[in-house]
C-alpha cells in the first residue's frame, strides 16, 4: 500500500501549482490513472482524505479518471484495447504483444480553483 | 469570484523518476550492470544472490548489492560472506525502494570498480512495480511453491518485468508445480519475456542464470 505516499506527492504538487497561481482555494484536483500504475482508486481516494486534511487541499475533490490498457498489434496494425490486464493478447486476432501504449499513467492532469 | 481549469500534466512519480534516470545514466557511464530484483516474499531473491555473487566473483567480475528490507540487516550479513561489498538498506515499514534510497546507499562506493550491481527490492510484487531504480533489467522471481497464478494475481509486477526467474526447481515434484501453467502465464503477462529456471540452493540452472547477466551485460 503505497497510495499514501503518492497522495502525499500529490498534495504537495497541486499545493505548490495553485499557489504560483495565486488560487484562493482548490476545488478540485484531476488525476489519470493508468490500469497498470499499480494503485489502486478507493485506496487513493481514501489517503486523500486523511492527508489533505490541514493543507489546502482539505474539502476539495479528488477525481481519478482511469485510463484502460492499450496495445499495439503488429498484426492488426493498430492499437486495441485489452479486455483485462491479465492477458496481453489482442482481442481481435489473439496475438500477443508486448508493446504497451497507454495503462502506466499516474499524472496529475489539471486542478481546478478559484481564483 | 472565478473558478478555473489549470492544466497541471504532472507525473505523479515525477520526481522519483528523474532521479532514476540520473542515476541509470550514472550507471551508464561508469560501465556497472544493474538489476533490480523484485518478488513476494520468500521466493529466494536472497539465497540466489548469496550464490550469484560469489559464482561472479569466481568468474573475475566485480560485484556489488544493495538490499532492502522494511526492518534487520540479515540479509546484508548473509550476503557480506560472499566478499562483495553489501549494504542494507532499511525502509523503516516503507513497502519499496525508491530511487533517492539507491542514490543514498551508493555514497562512497566507485561505481567504476564494478561490474554488476544488484539491489534486491523488499519482497513485494506490487509497490515496487511504481518505482524505477535506475535498473538497466528488472528481474521478477517466482518460486515453484508459490501458485502458477500469480504473474495473473500480479500482472502489474510481471509485466514490468525484463526477465523472469523461476526458482526452488528442485522442489517442483514436491509442490506438484504445473509448469507448462507457470511458464504460460508469465507470457500471457509479458509475450516473449526470458525465463530461466533454477535451484540455486542445489546449483541447478545457476550457470545459464550467470551466462544470462553476462550476456545482457554485453548488450546482447
Amino acid at each position: 500500500m503505497h497510495e499514501l505516499s503518492i497522495v502525499l506527492g500529490v498534495i504537495e504538487t497541486v499545493s505548490e501549482s495553485a499557489n504560483a497561481a495565486n488560487a484562493k482555494k482548490i476545488i478540485a484536483t484531476y488525476l489519470r490513472v493508468g490500469a497498470l500504475a499499480g494503485v489502486v482508486k478507493d485506496a487513493l481516494l481514501f489517503s486523500f482524505e486523511i492527508a489533505s486534511k490541514d493543507t489546502p487541499l482539505e474539502g476539495s475533490d479528488l477525481v481519478i479518471e482511469e485510463l484502460p490498457p492499450l496495445i499495439f498489434c503488429r498484426v492488426c496494425d493498430k492499437t486495441v484495447e485489452l479486455d483485462s490486464i491479465q492477458s496481453f493478447r489482442c482481442p481481435v486476432c489473439d496475438t500477443p504483444s508486448a508493446d504497451l501504449r497507454q495503462g502506466k499513467e499516474l499524472e496529475i492532469r489539471s486542478i481546478e480553483i478559484e481564483v | 469570484m472565478t473558478t478555473r481549469v489549470l492544466e497541471v500534466r504532472k507525473n505523479v512519480l515525477n520526481k522519483n523518476d528523474e532521479l532514476a534516470r540520473e542515476l541509470r545514466s550514472t550507471f551508464q557511464s561508469a560501465g556497472v550492470f544493474v538489476l533490480n530484483l523484485v518478488s513476494s516474499p520468500g521466493t529466494g531473491k536472497t539465497m540466489l544472490l548469496e550464490k550469484t555473487l560469489a559464482a561472479l566473483r569466481q568468474r573475475g567480475h566485480r560485484v556489488a548489492a544493495l538490499v532492502g528490507d522494511l526492518e534487520t540487516d540479515n540479509d546484508a550479513k548473509r550476503l557480506a560472506q560472499s566478499g562483495a561489498p553489501v549494504r542494507q538498506i532499511k525502509t523503516d515499514g516503507r513497502c519499496h525502494l525508491e530511487a533517492t534510497m539507491i542514490r543514498t546507499h551508493l555514497e562512497g562506493w566507485s561505481l567504476t570498480d564494478l561490474d554488476f550491481l544488484f539491489i534486491e527490492n523488499v519482497g513485494n510484487l506490487v509497490c515496487p512495480a511504481s518505482y524505477d531504480l535506475g535498473e538497466a533489467v528488472r528481474v521478477a522471481l517466482l518460486s515453484v511453491s508459490e501458485g502458477e497464478d500469480k504473474p495473473l494475481k500480479y500482472p502489474t509486477m510481471f509485466n514490468s518485468a525484463d526477465a523472469a526467474v523461476v526458482t526452488k526447481m528442485d522442489l517442483a515434484e514436491a509442490c506438484e508445480y504445473d509448469r507448462e501453467t507457470a511458464l504460460r502465464n508469465i507470457r500471457e503477462i509479458r509475450p516473449s519475456i526470458e525465463i530461466i529456471e533454477l535451484s540455486a540452493k542445489r546449483g541447478i540452472g545457476v550457470d545459464s542464470w550467470l551466462d544470462f547477466l553476462e550476456r545482457k551485460k554485453r548488450g546482447v
